[in-house]
Formats: structure tokens, sequence, C-alpha cells
């Protein structure tokens, strides 16, 4: 265990070095906030009473979604892993004493809580010193609050399990581009990136709401202003943890075959 | 035109005491009893049994094949070609604890595979390997605690850390105790005088920087056993020099056992007494660099005409 910890402490300060990145992260994040806000403050303004969500609840959900931005966000995937997978650097984390799989989850997660440290704090500050409806409100409960901490636990595993299913796969192609491509779009349209689920038809909702995808920063971002609540949210956390294990698993046997039948590109 | 028989067929040595072993079986009545027996088996195994064994070990790819053109490349969308081609056809060799080995060959000719094979890293299709009696590709993670691994063309530094980052990860990966690791770590920095670099972040070292610092990793956990796969590859001479003279001293003060595949014919010459030559899969030669030294050309212009001699060399003969 011990080992992938280190993993996770080595990525995590080499990330903190990123100084620029930061800050052009976070700039970026104000922007894009405002921007959606404004789109959604202007949909409100005409027929407030046909969303699904209040409009504090919608600003919320991008507040949070911009500050935590780097938990769930679906393009956020290591270059350098899928690299040294397709030239063959990986041969020399396999021929040391630990198992591919929980160190690519392991260089995964302090990749999104690194960046999620470093960028969250001046976005927060910022949503919460806002005026009225426009900036985050306070969570709806003390309940609300614990299981929005629990539930983005729990979506940001979701999130980096997938991702390391996809690096797991990169073992069996040539080229991983196509791949990630095509996931990350998907993943963004699926787990409300876009548009927060609620949004959707009632029907498709029903089916989106089942998938792996639901079980990311939809959770969390929801639960927050009660539009997920009681029965309903810890079902949305049961499927949480269903999915988890589910990804795990699918990556871990994958993995293993990976390791039997793959050879190492390159001389 | 090469004198092939007399350096290949060297008998087989009697790596397990069998001989013995028998001779007491058959007439021995003071080891009269199963258990003394299976003492006397395990004894013979412990002390006798060779670092290394590979036994016809066979390894085959499938590599695509087209030729070029729009056409060609049109038609393989729907219906490909492969080729299967023979990496290693039964490959057998025996190298003892404390060896330094020499393990050449033209390029492609399956040395790579090999080094893979050994390092539980590439499962062959046939034949059976030992090394330090375990299985390298059963149960990699145990096995690849005892041995170290530096390919010269790839880089296991983390590459915007500074090196010391790298290495106290490692220590954690092999589990190193705290004072093993400062005692390894403070030798292998004087031996290969590191000093200033461990502060230095990978990418700010020059070729031969990097890979100093790249055989000091693959040796902090003090591995019985190391594989070095063109460790002097586009060094300067300096660098060259410093490489092999640490090598040296590895095997002879903690008698690490070595293999070494490289295209410099002069660290063969520095390093080596045994070599192992193999080509288009196939061990061609196991002998010592004297039994291929002819006349008085240089060791460059000896091997290329042992290369053509075997017909394996990859261009004109």
């Amino acid at each position: 265990m011990k080992k992938y910890l280190s993993f996770f402490r080595l990525r995590f300060l080499m990330n903190l070095q990123y100084r620029t990145a930061a800050w052009a992260g976070i700039a970026t994040q104000f922007v894009w906030g405002g921007l959606e806000i404004a789109v959604f403050g202007a949909f409100y303004k005409t027929q407030p009473e046909q969303f699904p969500m209040t409009f504090q609840a919608t600003v919320n959900y991008i507040w949070l979604q911009q500050a935590f931005l780097a938990l769930f966000a679906a393009w956020i995937l290591e270059n350098e892993i899928f690299e040294s997978i397709r030239d063959g650097n990986i041969a020399y984390e396999m021929c040391r004493p630990l198992h591919i799989y929980p160190m690519l989850f392991a260089r995964g997660l302090a990749v999104r809580v690194s960046r999620a440290v470093l960028r969250c704090f001046p976005v927060l500050l910022f949503a919460v010193v806002l005026p009225g409806p426009y900036g985050v409100s306070a969570p709806e409960s003390a309940e609300a609050l614990c299981l929005f901490f629990i539930t983005m636990i729990l979506g940001a595993l979701v999130t980096v399990a997938f991702g390391t299913l996809i690096y797991v796969s990169a073992f069996f192609t040539i080229s991983a581009q196509g791949l990630r491509l095509m996931v990350t779009c998907v993943m963004d349209f699926f787990n409300g990136a876009i548009i927060p689920l609620p949004f959707f038809p009632d029907k498709v909702r029903a089916v989106m709401e089942l998938l792996p995808f639901a079980a990311m920063q939809n959770v969390p971002l929801r639960v927050y202003s009660g539009d997920l609540a009681g029965r309903e949210a810890l079902r949305a956390a049961t499927l949480q943890i269903f999915w988890l294990f589910v990804l795990a698993g699918a990556g871990q046997l994958l993995m293993k075959r990976a390791e039997q039948k793959v050879r190492i590109q390159g001389g | 035109m090469w004198p092939s028989g007399g350096i290949i067929d060297t008998a087989m040595p009697d790596y397990f005491g069998l001989t013995e072993y028998f001779t007491k079986v058959l007439h021995g009545k003071s080891y009269g009893g199963q258990t003394d027996l299976a003492r006397y088996d395990t004894y013979y195994y412990q002390e006798e049994a060779a670092m290394i064994m590979m036994e016809d070990i066979c390894k085959s790819y499938h590599v695509a094949k087209r030729t070029g053109g729009f056409k060609e490349a049109c038609r393989t969308l729907f219906h490909r070609e492969y080729e299967t081609i023979r990496a290693l056809d039964h490959v057998s060799f025996t190298i003892e604890d404390g060896e330094m080995v020499g393990y050449i060959g033209p390029n492609g000719a399956g040395k790579s595979s090999t080094i893979k094979i050994l390092s539980g890293i590439l499962t062959p299709e046939e034949g059976t390997c030992t090394v330090d009696g375990k299985v390298p590709w059963k149960d990699r993670v145990s096995y690849v605690k005892d041995i170290g691994v530096v390919f010269g063309q790839r880089t296991q530094l983390w590459w915007d850390v500074p090196v010391i980052d790298s290495y106290e990860l490692l220590k954690d990966i092999y589990k190193i105790p705290k004072e093993t690791y400062h005692n390894h770590l403070e030798e292998l920095v004087s031996l290969l005088n590191l000093g200033e670099l461990l502060k230095t972040p990978a990418r700010q070292l020059s070729l031969g920087q990097r890979m100093r610092c790249e055989i000091a990793a693959s040796l902090l956990h003090g591995p019985k056993l190391l594989f070095l796969d063109e460790p002097t590859i586009g060094l300067d001479a300096v660098s060259k020099l410093a490489v092999r003279e640490f090598i040296l001293r590895q095997n002879r003060d903690h008698g690490t056992t070595v293999i070494l595949t490289t295209h410099d014919m002069q660290d063969i010459e520095a390093l080596t007494h045994r070599i192992i030559l193999i080509g288009k899969g196939r061990v061609l030669m196991d002998g010592n660099l004297n039994q291929i030294k002819r006349g008085t050309g240089s060791i460059d212009e000896t091997v290329a005409e042992l290369y053509r001699s075997y017909e394996i060399a990859e261009v004109g003969s």
C-alpha cells in the first residue's frame, strides 16, 4: 500500500510546481462559470417555472463544478502514461515489484486532487462573495453538506476508475488517441458537465441516471443544494459505490489480461 | 569457414550434482532413509543450481505486413496479412551465480526479447526458464524484487522532479529499509560521482549523467542479478569508462551476476570473459573472446566477420 501512496505523493508534489498552469486554470474557470451563469440567467428570466432546478441550485451547481473541475473533468488524463505505454517505457514499471493497476489509479487520483487543491479556493472564495443569486449559497442543510463531501469523494473515485480503464485499454491499441477523444466527449455529455442531468427529458434522464457517468459529478453537485436529497440521494450514492467496484474490477481484470498478452513495443 | 563445432558443443556441466547424487543412491547405505536423501537433494540444489537456466525458449511475434502505396493501404483495410517472426528459436543457456556475460548479436537478433523474458515482462510460448530458482513470468511481482534492469534506450527517472525524488519512490516500491537505502545510496553516489546530480531534475541531465543516474536507480535495492540492455549507448568516452569501471566493481565487490547486451565490442572486451552470440533467434556460440579472436583484426572486425560467417548480418555479406 505504501508504494502506491508514494506514487500519489510524488505525482502530487510534481503537479504543485506548475504554478502558471494553475493561475491560467483559475482564470478560465472564472470566465467560464460567469458565462454559463449569464446564459442560464437569460433563460430563467423568461420562464423560471419551466426549469427542473431553481436558479440558485443551478448557480451553485455551476460554481462548485468550476471550483472542483479538476476532480471530474473528463479530459484530465496523463499524456505521459499514454506515451509510456505506446513507446514501451512502461517496461520499467513492469520490472518492479508493483501492480500496474493500483499504480495507475494512484497517479490518476494524485493528478486530479493536486489540481483541485490548487484551484478550488480562489474560485470558491469569489463565488461566496458574489451577491444574490449569482453566488454560491449556503448548503441546503448540514446533512446535505456532509453528503456532498462523501459523494464528492466517491464521484472523484469513479471518475479516476473510469480514466484508469482508458489507460489500461491503451495497452491493447497502438494509439489511444481515438478512444480517448470519443470517450471524453461521451463522458462530458452524459455526466452533466455540459448541461446538468435534470435538464434532460424525463425518459432519457431515467436511463442516463443509471449509467456510470451519472455517478461522477452529477451526484455531489446536486446534493449540495438539495436538488438530490433523501432516498433519491442515497440511491445515487449506492450507485456510485456500485460503479466504483464494477469499473475498478473491470480495470484490474483487463490489466491482468494485458500483462499476459501484451508485448512491450520497441527494442 | 568458421569453426563452429567445438565452441558450441560444450559438454553440459553437472550442475545439480546429479551424478554424485545417483552414485550415493546406488551405493550408499550410509544415506539410508527418505529424510536424509531429501536433505541431500535440497543441499545440492542450493549449492549447485545455476543462477539462470534457459531451456528451449521460443517466442514469436505477429507483424502486420504490406507493401507501400495507396492501393495496398486500402486493401489492408479489409484484409490484413500477418507474418510470424520467430524472435527466439529454442534458446538455451546457463549462467552461474556471479558470472558476467556478454550477450551479443546483430540488430533484431532477439537480445531484447531475451532480456524481457528474463525480467518477467514477456511470456515465451515454449520452453522453461528459472532464475534463482523462480520462473520469471509466473508471479512477476514477487520475482522482480531481486533483479535490476537498465534499458539504455529508455528512462525510469521522473522527468520533472529531482533525481532523488525518483530514488525515494524506488525505496518505497522495493521496501528498502532506511539504513540499507542510505548505505547503497552513499556508495552509488561516490562510485558514480552523482553528488550534485541528485538535486537536478532528470530533464536537465546530459545523457551521460542520466545514464549514471539510471544505473544507480536500478541498483538501489541491491539486486543479485543485473540486466544491462545497451548501457553505454550514446555515451562519450569518459562516461563509458566510468560506467564500465562501475559495472566491474559491482560484480567484483558484490558478486552481482551481470548480463550485458551491447553493440559496443569494447564493452565486451573490458567487462566479460564469456560471450553468448545470438542471431535470428538462435544461440550460435557460447564461448569466450579468445575463441573468436583471429589474427590482429580489431574486435569490431572480428565480430563483423563472425556475424558474416553465421550469415546473420542484416547488411551485406
